[in-house]
């Protein structure tokens, strides 16, 4: 079974959302580090970066294959966790204490999911 | 069946040092004298190394090593089938392989000869206009069939609208790879519940901003794209043009063609479909075949006979699109494709699909009671099944295979089927060995899951760590 917080919103690209303000941070899910197994290399955006929603946020290499990771809303990157870079396995081990990027929002967000809707749509 | 694969301490070549010396070869005074003093040296620093340590090097190298010539080797997407030893012994014959590259047309008739009746088979396999051997690999071939559509574009005046470029969730990793070398933007739609591609998301992603939808049919689940002329219809229609990844070929060859399901653009795979040696990096042959309103911007050269019956090369093509490689193409590997193609000609060609695709759906029908096998029981030359309802790793049971001595299929490829297998039989293998490799994959998802991670023991190595090769990358050459 995924640990899948009650707090936080889901993604259909398997992405975590924690909205304080306008403050968005995002991570990857327990399902989708499992998933993904072993992870060896995570591609963090520059701080400054700005995406839209859907867009391409960053990328994460395991040892399986390489995956990107989708923006959820229209937003500013602010703050990236650079203790990912040398060891990006820290996501393996808790994929929600270990966020990837914090946001600022310019805009409105894609679709998203509650815990309930995300724990139906990985089928658990 | 007990495996044991042999195991050497094998130094690199540059630690090996014979006890004999070089000779350098004596030279004619004359000739020495019209080399200026200070480039001549009497250290020219050669290795030492003997006849018989190189040849023992490299075959303890091949006994710590498998390969076509082994067993069955499964790998999926790649076709690798037994390479026939004819097409070697054509290809190493003195008269292709000492000719320079840049010997006149009239000096190397029969090589231009071999170059043009591949370029004819290939069109008349594909049901296509006009076909180069340039491209050097599949990706090259994707590449340049994709400059070709750029091109094509470009000289109706609607490249700057013309910037996408359709590929399915599905496709090879290298298609959205060659649409970004050549300047487009990619747009991946996903595939239907069958597996196949969405026609409703294909009409939704197709504009006149689209220049291309990339496919392989059938696709990389083994699946025949049914619906591929209706397909063809709605991209035409749009003003785009529909390119075929050819990676896929030796399933359909003979039976049908990319020209009759509508295709304008399409690659081979000679290395694949052909049987000729590939893998470890090459050498491999992508030749790009077009519909006749194409053929204006092929790379150069073409070769082509005259009237009289000559072959020449012609670099005069009004709107090529260039050179893509130095000289000719892999011509090695262009006679070795003749060669399979003279030798089987159409009727045998024919019966390798259908055996190709039968050996799947004989594996199909040995492993679909202990996995899951999605999308349907029906395969074309290749299947993928999932190793999730055995509760055990796609990557452990591969390595339970390689412990016996049977190469693994591809792990965890393509990206939309979990714990995933893609297995490619192919023609050349014999039933003997298709129920030895079902039964000992079906073997592997009974055992204990904790006995499985200590796989391989029977090998010159042992567990790859995967993670630290991965994090604390070294390279040493």
């Amino acid at each position: 079974m995924s640990k899948i917080p009650q707090e936080l919103k889901y993604t259909k690209s398997h992405e975590w959302i924690r909205v304080e303000g306008e403050t968005v941070t995002v991570g990857i899910t327990d399902y989708a580090q499992s998933q993904l197994t072993d992870i060896v290399f995570i591609d963090l955006p520059k701080k400054g970066t700005k995406k839209k929603a859907g867009e391409v946020l960053l990328t994460i290499e395991s040892v399986k294959s390489a995956e990107d990771v989708f923006s959820p809303l229209d937003g500013e990157v602010t703050e990236v966790n650079s203790a990912l870079e040398d060891k990006p396995e820290l996501v393996n081990k808790d994929p929600y204490a270990n966020w990837m990027v914090k946001l600022q929002k310019k805009g409105g967000f894609g679709e998203t999911m509650t815990p309930e809707e995300y724990k139906k749509f990985i089928g658990e | 069946m007990t495996y044991h694969q042999a195991t050497y301490d094998e130094p690199l070549l540059s630690e090996i040092h014979s006890d004999n010396r070089y000779k350098v070869p004596e030279a004619d005074e004359n000739i020495i004298n019209l080399i200026p003093e200070e480039l001549r040296t009497d250290n020219v620093n050669l290795p030492v190394i003997a006849e018989y340590d190189v040849v023992r090097h490299f075959t303890r190298l091949s006994q710590m090593n498998y390969g076509v010539d082994l067993g069955i080797y499964p790998l999926g997407s790649c076709t690798m089938k037994f390479n026939p030893k004819f097409a070697d012994r054509i290809a190493s014959m003195e008269n292709f392989s000492e000719t320079h590259p840049l010997v006149g047309d009239d000096s190397i008739q029969g090589s231009l000869r071999v170059m043009y009746e591949l370029q004819v088979y290939l069109s008349e396999l594909s049901d296509m206009d006009a076909v180069t051997l340039q491209p050097l690999a599949g990706a090259h071939g994707e590449y340049t069939g994709i400059l070709i559509i750029r091109k094509y574009h470009e000289s109706k005046g609607e490249l700057e609208k013309r910037r996408e470029i359709i590929i399915p969730d599905s496709a090879h990793g290298t298609n959205p790879a060659s649409a970004a070398m050549a300047g487009f933007d990619v747009v991946e739609i996903p595939s239907s519940p069958d597996g196949t591609v969405d026609l409703d998301a294909l009409k939704a992603a197709l504009s006149d901003r689209t220049a291309a939808f990339m496919i392989t049919n059938p696709n990389t689940l083994g699946l025949f794209e049914k619906r591929i002329t209706e397909i063809a219809e709605i991209v035409h229609k749009s003003g785009a043009l529909l390119y075929y990844d050819g990676a896929n070929f030796n399933a359909i060859m003979g039976i049908t063609s990319p020209g009759l399901m509508g295709f304008d653009v399409v690659h081979f795979n000679l290395h694949k479909t052909f049987a000729t040696p590939h893998g470890g990096g090459g050498p491999g042959s992508g030749p790009v075949g077009v519909k006749k309103f194409l053929k204006e911007f092929l790379p150069i050269p073409v070769v082509e006979k005259s009237p009289d019956g000559k072959y020449f090369l012609n670099f005069d093509l009004r709107n090529t699109i260039g050179k893509v490689s130095p000289y000719y193409g892999a011509f090695s590997t262009i006679l070795r494709a003749w060669a399979y193609i003279t030798y089987h000609g159409s009727d045998g060609l024919t019966e390798n699909t259908v055996r190709a695709v039968l050996n799947t759906n004989y594996l199909v029908s040995r492993l679909g009671n202990d996995f899951k096998i999605p999308f349907g029981k029906l395969k074309k030359h290749e299947l993928v099944l999932t190793t999730e309802n055995t509760g055990k790793r796609a990557l452990d049971l591969a390595k339970y295979l390689i412990d016996l001595g049977i190469h693994a299929p591809t792990v965890y490829f393509p990206l939309n089927v979990h714990e995933d297998m893609m297995i490619e039989p192919t023609e050349t293998v014999s039933k003997r060995d298709l129920d030895q490799f079902a039964d000992a994959l079906i073997s592997a998802s009974r055992q204990d899951e904790e006995s499985l991670k200590h796989l391989p023991v029977n090998l010159s190595v042992g567990r790859i760590d995967e993670v630290k090769a991965a994090r604390q990358l070294k390279l040493h050459w």
